[in-house]
């Protein structure tokens, strides 16, 4: 039977990023749908009636929500090929884990470098290096976070990487200045196709922060 | 195999809900564990260690390993004891539908139920509100999932029956503290009498505590909250 994929998905999500990036590893075709997120398609409503959110995967007709629930069901369903989790237990535990603090962290505090100013914007800024150098440590010297491909860790991180020309500029910081490794990932990261294909492009992603800054009357 | 014999220690405290889901896991796979308590109100410097980035409860430390976070150490103690009862559901998209109401218990429900009980005012009313639809949802949840049989996860006890079910004791504390029903015969049918199941199983009756148990401790809690926020940390 043929596979049908369609991804509900919103061009500068870091989220959806993950799994467009996990299907391309993978050498999967799908339709690509980009979501109005002011005005959600049926579908979309329909597949995730919980959340209402994207990214969502829908497999034959079967929704798969909530974006590291996605990858990690693509890896099972296509585990032939490019696996993004090793087979040790202990060291799925550990990659799950990181990918958890990265769901728990980076997320609100990159926001916060754009959407906040003054003492609030400085604490946000600290606090987002601060999270960038834990996660520094633990790529120590290994290409990627997946050792030597690409792991789950490294599909939920380099999503951040077209946002970073945001946080940098209205937050007026140098994330390269203090993260050299980070940078190196990503350099790393970005010659890869399934990478370089799925994320769009930095300065888009400006565009439309300065667009939600304006609508949230901060400019 | 050297690595189901090594020795399980579970960093925890009886009152978690939390911590509670690695006891329960241990015990549908028969592995003995040592249980290190944590005071409430107290981080040890053990724990501290244990979990440097999170500073929380339940930690597993099998032999030299360390795991954090409750369900990702659920999964763990899955894949290490393969071989006994599956906690997780064999099949990718169901395994995927259970990690989806863990998630939904984690993000909303708990979140609404801790609102509930310690909020105050239009925030309370808002979790009270919260929690009521979130159990809705998880009754629905639990007839699609369960499909006519006891538990989530089917005949046996599974990693979503864990993820929700370790909340029961403080729902019951919710229910006794603002005389209410949460889970009734009309509204949540299926639930009420998954909860007795699960309570009454063998791998859970143990470690679940009891609901007087646990109003003490909230009382003990709400002193070392008001007590915090009088005199502030250094």
């Amino acid at each position: 039977m043929a596979e049908e994929l369609i991804l509900l998905d919103f061009w500068p999500s870091m989220f959806g990023i993950r799994v467009r990036i996990a299907l391309a590893e993978k050498g999967l075709k799908y339709e690509y749908r980009d979501e109005d997120l002011s005005n959600k398609s049926p579908l979309l409503l329909q597949m995730n009636p919980v959340h209402k959110k994207i990214p969502v995967l829908v497999h034959n007709g079967k929704p798969v929500c909530e974006s590291a629930i996605i990858v990690e069901y693509i890896d099972e369903v296509w585990h032939d090929k490019s696996p993004l989790l090793p087979s040790d237990p202990y060291q799925r535990s550990q990659a799950r884990f990181w990918v958890d603090f990265i769901d728990k962290k980076l997320y609100d505090t990159g926001r916060r470098t754009w959407s906040t100013t003054g003492e609030e914007q400085e604490a946000a800024k600290k606090e987002f290096i601060e999270i960038l150098k834990v996660l520094e440590e633990q790529l120590g010297d290994k290409p990627f976070f997946g050792g030597e491909s690409l792991g789950i860790v490294d599909v939920s991180l380099i999503g951040y990487y077209c946002w970073f020309y945001s946080y940098e500029t209205l937050g007026n910081f140098s994330i390269g200045a203090e993260c050299p490794k980070i940078i190196g990932w990503v350099e790393r990261c970005s010659n890869k196709e399934s990478v370089s294909k799925s994320l769009p492009d930095s300065k888009k992603v400006f565009g439309f922060v300065q667009e939600l800054r304006k609508k949230y009357g901060l400019v | 195999m050297a690595k189901s014999s090594e020795a399980v220690k579970v960093v925890g405290a009886w009152s978690s809900p939390f911590a509670m889901r690695p006891l329960i896991a241990l015990k549908i796979k028969s592995v003995e564990y040592e249980c290190l308590e944590e005071e409430i109100g107290c981080k040890s410097e053990f724990l501290l260690k244990s979990n440097p980035v999170h500073k929380k409860i339940p930690v597993l430390i099998h032999g030299d390993k360390l795991v954090c976070e409750s369900l990702i150490i659920v999964e763990y103690i899955d894949e290490v004891w393969s071989s006994a009862p599956s906690i997780l559901p064999s099949d990718p998209y169901d395994r995927a539908i259970a990690k989806f109401w863990a998630a939904f218990v984690d993000d909303k429900f708990f979140p609404s139920m801790k609102e509930s009980y310690i909020g105050v005012g239009e925030a309370k009313k808002a979790g009270l509100k919260q929690m009521v639809d979130g159990l809705a949802l998880l009754e629905d949840a639990y007839v699609k999932c369960s499909k006519g049989k006891p538990f989530f996860g089917g005949n046996q006890i599974g990693y979503l029956d864990i993820a929700l079910g370790c909340f029961l004791g403080w729902l019951r504390v919710i229910e006794k503290s603002f005389q209410m029903k949460l889970l009734d015969e009309a509204k949540t049918p299926g639930l009420l009498n998954w909860a007795e199941t699960f309570c009454a199983h063998p791998a859970v009756k143990d470690v679940m505590p009891q609901t007087d148990q646990l109003i003490e401790v909230s009382k003990l809690i709400s002193r070392l909250r008001a007590a915090s926020a009088s005199s502030p940390p250094k």
